[in-house]
């Protein structure tokens, strides 16, 4: 396990396999998280990301397979021994405890014997009333810095979705845990609030410099925070790298659908074994070294296609706009595929490129979309992407 | 308000006045005959206003002819001693059959259910000879024993506990919680409502018990309220109906009064935990 310059602890699973009852919910997972890196499990409901999650943190124990955080393997260990924190979805704040005591919980059981956390008996340590108050002005300490001091008596009851979820990343802040676990922390916000979160929680990232293994069913989110992104479907990674490699070199056909939004435009075609893809009338000249008659599927990102002058020299697809959506910067062409079809298609493109092809009378009920060959990829019928050799000049 | 909505509401109110009346009636009754002059209670003329008060000298021989004070103070001690005992083990117990996973657990349920089904009297023979053995008839510790564990309280406090938030559960643990100190520090606070609606059952089932108390007790400094009250059965006191009910409204009292207090608490308990 390598540790980051910081010296943040990574953490390690090797070969991780969980079923419940019948069904299969992690399948061997190998997953290295390098210490100080901010990791975001993402994946469809289902996909075993929380599961894996509550692994780490001890809370599930694999049926098969070793997790080490800093090197040394905790499979043994009780959830509070491994020193990780868990932020939940719906927080899980004590409801009978003001703030100030949520999050003081932590660091009252690491700090104070069982006899000094006793009711009565409590008072009759004399050590008690010291401990307590460092105690107390760390807690202030970590509110001051969520910018929850004035909520330190208020209980979880009187607070907003916000406010909670601030508290619970006190909570798990306050006793500076080797790594940070995060479940869907963002699902139970509105949507403004979220999108203000995504950066607080980049921020505190940047900040703590430990590990952040956070799940997400987003899609955005991961893409937004993440230095890394594993992509899981069905108990199995199907794809690890940074965002920009799930986005520009997806793996999998899956991976390329759940990537990106507005998602991929995926058309079925046939190799014509010289280079190119038939889809019906057109013909997209990326599959070399396909042999002819074999299925594949194009995969275009939305913003690979444009409105075409007439006498494009490259690849074109015909097309027929059914709906066209401002979305102030950038313009959304929902358009379907009369070669293919009628495969639904969409392109982004910007207020400008619009404006300048609305001029020149190039979007009307038909129109042309040229592929610009970066946003094209090719899957074969297996779903595994097929490796495309781009031929120079192809715009 | 509609016309029919209206007179739906009139009817369902009257249905429920006429349910509160039978209800109220014996208390009503008893408070009036405890006020009342011992020639009037069997007097031949139906006045529900005695003639006179007699309040002063029926509570007065309440308090005196019998050990009534004693018993009273007997009931509280028994009481408290029972509902200590039954919080202290039922809560932890139902806490592990609601949220912890082990071997035998569901059957160990069954046979939480099976026990609700069993009667005190279906017992009490063999606890009797079994106290009688071990020397203990008479004792606070008698009244108290059959008692301690509560497969009622088991079941309420189980079906309360499988509702509360796993994640909050799992917050404790990660913060490093044992599942004793969760018990108490997390789940028993949130459990409050539950708490104070069995407290009621349980309480009120034993301060008006009379078929245990009669079985295990002989001296009258052992007494509880209810064995109490007999002694205005006796030949000895004549039958004095108006003592009698005045004994009756002094134990009532502690009763009602602790019910209207945790009346909220109680209805939310409750309704919360499903037994309906």
């Amino acid at each position: 396990m390598r540790k980051s310059e910081e010296g943040a602890d990574g953490v390690a699973l090797a070969g991780i396999v969980k079923s419940f009852g019948a069904t299969r919910v992690l399948d061997g997972i190998d997953l290295a998280i390098e210490g100080g890196e901010f990791l975001t499990l993402v994946g469809p409901s289902g996909c075993g990301k929380s599961t894996l999650l509550r692994i780490i943190a001890g809370l599930e124990t694999a049926d098969g397979g070793t997790v080490a955080i800093g090197g040394r393997r905790v499979d043994h260990l009780r959830p509070d021994e491994r020193d990780v924190a868990m932020v939940f979805q719906s927080y899980a704040l004590y409801p009978h405890m003001t703030v100030a005591g949520n999050i003081a919980t932590p660091l009252e059981l690491r700090r104070l014997t069982l006899a000094e956390r006793l009711p009565l008996v409590r008072h009759l340590s004399p050590r008690r009333p010291r401990v307590m108050r460092g105690i107390m002005a760390e807690v202030r300490a970590v509110a001051e810095t969520l910018q929850i001091g004035h909520l330190l008596d208020r209980r979880p009851a009187q607070l907003s979705g916000g406010q909670r979820q601030r508290v619970a990343l006190g909570r798990a802040m306050v006793r500076r845990p080797r790594v940070f676990l995060m479940d869907e922390p963002l699902s139970n916000l509105d949507a403004a609030l979220r999108v203000h979160m995504r950066s607080e929680l980049a921020e505190l990232h940047a900040r703590l410099g430990i590990t952040f293994v956070y799940v997400t069913h987003d899609q955005v989110e991961a893409m937004t925070m993440s230095s890394r992104v594993a992509l899981m479907d069905r108990g199995r990674i199907l794809q690890l790298g940074t965002p920009s490699d799930l986005y520009d070199h997806p793996a999998t056909l899956a991976v390329a659908r759940f990537i990106g939004s507005p998602p991929i435009n995926l058309i079925e075609g046939e190799s014509d074994g010289a280079g190119g893809v038939r889809i019906d009338g057109a013909r997209l000249p990326i599959a070399q070294g396909v042999a002819g008659g074999t299925r594949v599927t194009v995969g275009i990102r939305p913003e690979a296609l444009h409105p075409a002058p007439p006498r494009h020299d490259g690849p074109v697809l015909r097309a027929r706009l059914k709906r066209a959506e401002n979305l102030g910067a950038e313009w959304l062409l929902h358009a379907i595929l009369p070669d293919s079809a009628g495969t639904a298609v969409v392109a982004r493109i910007t207020a400008a490129e619009h404006e300048a092809a609305q001029r020149a009378g190039l979007i009307g009920e038909e129109l042309a979309l040229a592929v610009s060959a970066s946003g094209m990829h090719l899957f074969g019928a297996d779903g595994a992407r097929i490796a495309v050799r781009r031929l120079a000049g192809a715009a | 308000m509609s016309p029919s909505r209206l007179i739906g509401r009139i009817a369902a109110h009257t249905v429920l006045a006429a349910g509160a009346v039978v209800m109220a009636a014996p208390f009503v009754w008893m408070l009036l005959t405890s006020i009342r002059p011992p020639e009037e209670v069997f007097g031949a003329v139906f006045d529900p206003i005695p003639s006179r008060f007699a309040g002063f000298e029926n509570y007065g021989q309440a308090l005196t002819a019998s050990n009534l004070p004693r018993a009273m103070l007997n009931g509280v001690i028994v009481c408290g001693g029972i509902l200590a005992v039954q919080l202290m083990t039922a809560i932890p117990a139902a806490y592990a059959l609601a949220r912890l996973s082990f071997r035998g657990r569901e059957l160990l349920f069954a046979l939480v259910l099976f026990g609700l089904t069993i009667p005190i009297q279906v017992p009490a023979l063999p606890l009797y000879i079994a106290f009688a053995n071990l020397r203990l008839l008479d004792t606070y510790f008698a009244l108290m024993a059959p008692f301690f564990l509560t497969v009622f309280g088991l079941f309420l406090f189980r079906q309360f506990f499988r509702t509360y938030p796993e994640e909050i559960l799992q917050a404790a643990r990660l913060d490093g919680m044992g599942e004793f100190e969760i018990v108490w520090r997390i789940a028993a606070p949130a459990a409050l409502p539950a708490i104070a609606a069995f407290s009621v059952f349980s309480v009120v089932a034993h301060w008006n018990d009379l078929y245990w108390p009669l079985i295990v007790i002989t001296s009258s400094e052992r007494a509880t309220p209810a064995l109490g009250i007999l002694a205005f059965r006796d030949a000895e006191t004549g039958g004095n109906y108006g003592a009698l009910m005045a004994a009756a409204s002094l134990i009532t009292g502690p009763m009602i009064a602790g019910f209207l207090a945790a009346r909220r608490a109680f209805v939310r308990g409750i309704t919360m935990t499903g037994v309906r």
